[in-house]
């Protein structure tokens, strides 16, 4: 049903990327190399993943599926952290971002797995895995996105922050403005790429799996319900990650106390 | 019984400071640009970590939440900050008409704009918005910075009568040794993080902090 791809398809859409190289080169861009670097990351890591996931799928076991969603996981929450240009010093600056993705995106897809696909067993790693992982991708914006909005603002308006402070008011609602940006900040893709999608953008996923053969409107259940389960995996995440965020930029005398950020090097 | 008093107070370079201010009591503080002043009262206001205590009325800072303690102690900053569009929305109880009028502001001046206020109007309308919440102790940071002498005079002479009426303790940090000699009554030099009394009465003293300060003090970094 699928036309099995060969090296030398792949390869061709492969002089794309070198022609671009060379596009670079010759503007003098200078992203010449990390383009082909990435796009050789891509091959190697996606090849790896292939092969992770053929194992996987040969040997079904609760265990082995849930190694692979910790390892991703702890990636997504490397990443959120990699993000940041002011990341919170300690434990704090990983275990945020990954507390929040953990919280949000595993409940999310376990419970579509458990309650609204309800395969046997439930962790089928053919579902679970793809699921789990477009939950996580999206959720690790999100939380980057307004955690990053809230660090920045926080650092910027320090002097009015402190004023409120000043004047008497308690850390939830001198911070409160800032935290709600931040949400909305984290939250506005997903908004918009639901508003967009099958009229601007074909997600991903449903062309995927139309091009494996599904019929388009099977494929288009699907897509609508990773939608919600992204919409709400990102949503939830934001709003836990941004209001722990929040509360550890006051320490337990309610000041600020931006010296538990520190500012990565670019 | 003293109304604020710092015992052994230290934040960052600052201390360690002992200072009692009587209830009703105006204590200025002066010193070079960069020897911690606005460090000191931001650690008495308790925005900063530090050692030591500052006590008010026998309740220690630390026995009451952050910000209970700093409705009690304000601290007015050298720079107001706003976060609304109107000068109203930064005062939840209103402004007493009288102090708006006694400051020369109209009693409109809480339906203004923020950005649309001068540096003055905006040092005066913040001054009055802690004024309202009635604290115990006033930290005030350069309150006449950008003040011409009229604002200058009338500010000082509310903050007076504040202080009369409210027996309120007064924590002044000005750069000018006459307001100093006009609002308080025992002055202060920070340098050298330490808190040294200046007063004609102590001649031998107050040599020796003008010499020490003429050292060079006035180039201390922090």
């Amino acid at each position: 049903m699928v036309i099995e791809l060969t090296v030398l398809d792949l390869a061709l859409a492969a002089l794309l990327i070198l022609a671009l190289a060379g596009v670079s080169l010759r503007l003098g861009l200078g992203i010449g190399q990390r383009l082909v670097v990435s796009a050789a990351r891509t091959t190697i890591q996606l090849l790896l993943i292939g092969l992770v996931l053929k194992l996987l799928f040969d040997n079904v076991h609760f265990l082995w599926v849930a190694a692979m969603a910790a390892v991703m996981i702890t990636a997504a929450g490397r990443e959120v952290m990699a993000r940041q240009k002011r990341r919170f010093v300690g434990w704090w600056g990983f275990g945020l971002g990954t507390l929040s993705m953990f919280v949000s995106s595993f409940t999310v897809s376990v419970l579509a797995l458990l309650v609204v696909i309800g395969n046997t067993p439930w962790y089928t790693p053919q579902y679970a895995i793809p699921l789990l992982g477009m939950v996580l991708g999206n959720t690790m914006n999100g939380i980057a996105l307004g955690l990053d909005r809230l660090t920045h603002e926080a650092s910027t308006r320090r002097a009015v922050l402190e004023a409120r402070l000043a004047l008497g008011q308690d850390w939830d609602e001198t911070i409160a403005d800032t935290r709600r940006e931040a949400i909305r900040v984290g939250m506005i893709p997903i908004i918009n790429a639901m508003a967009a999608a099958g009229i601007v953008s074909l997600p991903g996923m449903m062309t995927g799996q139309i091009l494996a053969g599904t019929p388009p409107v099977e494929a288009v259940k699907y897509q609508i319900l990773v939608m919600f389960l992204i919409a709400g995996g990102t949503g939830f995440g934001t709003v836990v990650a941004v209001s722990l965020g929040a509360r550890r930029l006051f320490d337990e005398r309610q000041r600020l106390r931006l010296d538990r950020l520190h500012t990565s090097a670019d | 019984m003293p109304t604020l008093s710092l015992q052994q107070l230290r934040t960052r370079h600052v201390g360690p400071i002992d200072l009692d201010i009587a209830a009703g009591e105006c204590v200025c503080i002066r010193g070079a640009s960069g020897s911690g002043k606005s460090l000191l009262l931001r650690a008495i206001a308790d925005l900063d970590p530090h050692a030591g205590a500052a006590v008010l009325d026998g309740r220690a800072c630390a026995s009451m939440p952050g910000p209970a303690w700093r409705r009690q102690v304000a601290l007015v900053m050298a720079e107001g900050q706003w976060w609304a569009d109107r000068v109203g929305e930064h005062f939840p109880g209103g402004c007493t008409p009288a102090w708006l009028d006694r400051l020369g502001l109209p009693a409109d001046a809480l339906g203004w704009q923020v950005a649309r206020c001068s540096t003055g109007e905006r040092q005066r309308l913040a001054l009055l918005r802690t004024l309202m919440q009635q604290p115990a102790v006033l930290l005030l940071d350069e309150p006449t910075g950008n003040l011409d002498e009229d604002s200058t005079a009338r500010v000082e002479a509310l903050l007076g009568d504040y202080r009369r009426e409210h027996a309120a303790a007064l924590l002044w940090v000005s750069h000018d040794p006459r307001q100093a000699a006009r609002v308080a009554q025992r002055r202060f030099v920070l340098e050298d993080d330490r808190l040294v009394e200046e007063g004609e009465e102590d001649g031998g003293e107050a040599a020796s902090v003008g010499h020490a300060r003429s050292l060079g003090a006035g180039d201390a970094a922090w």
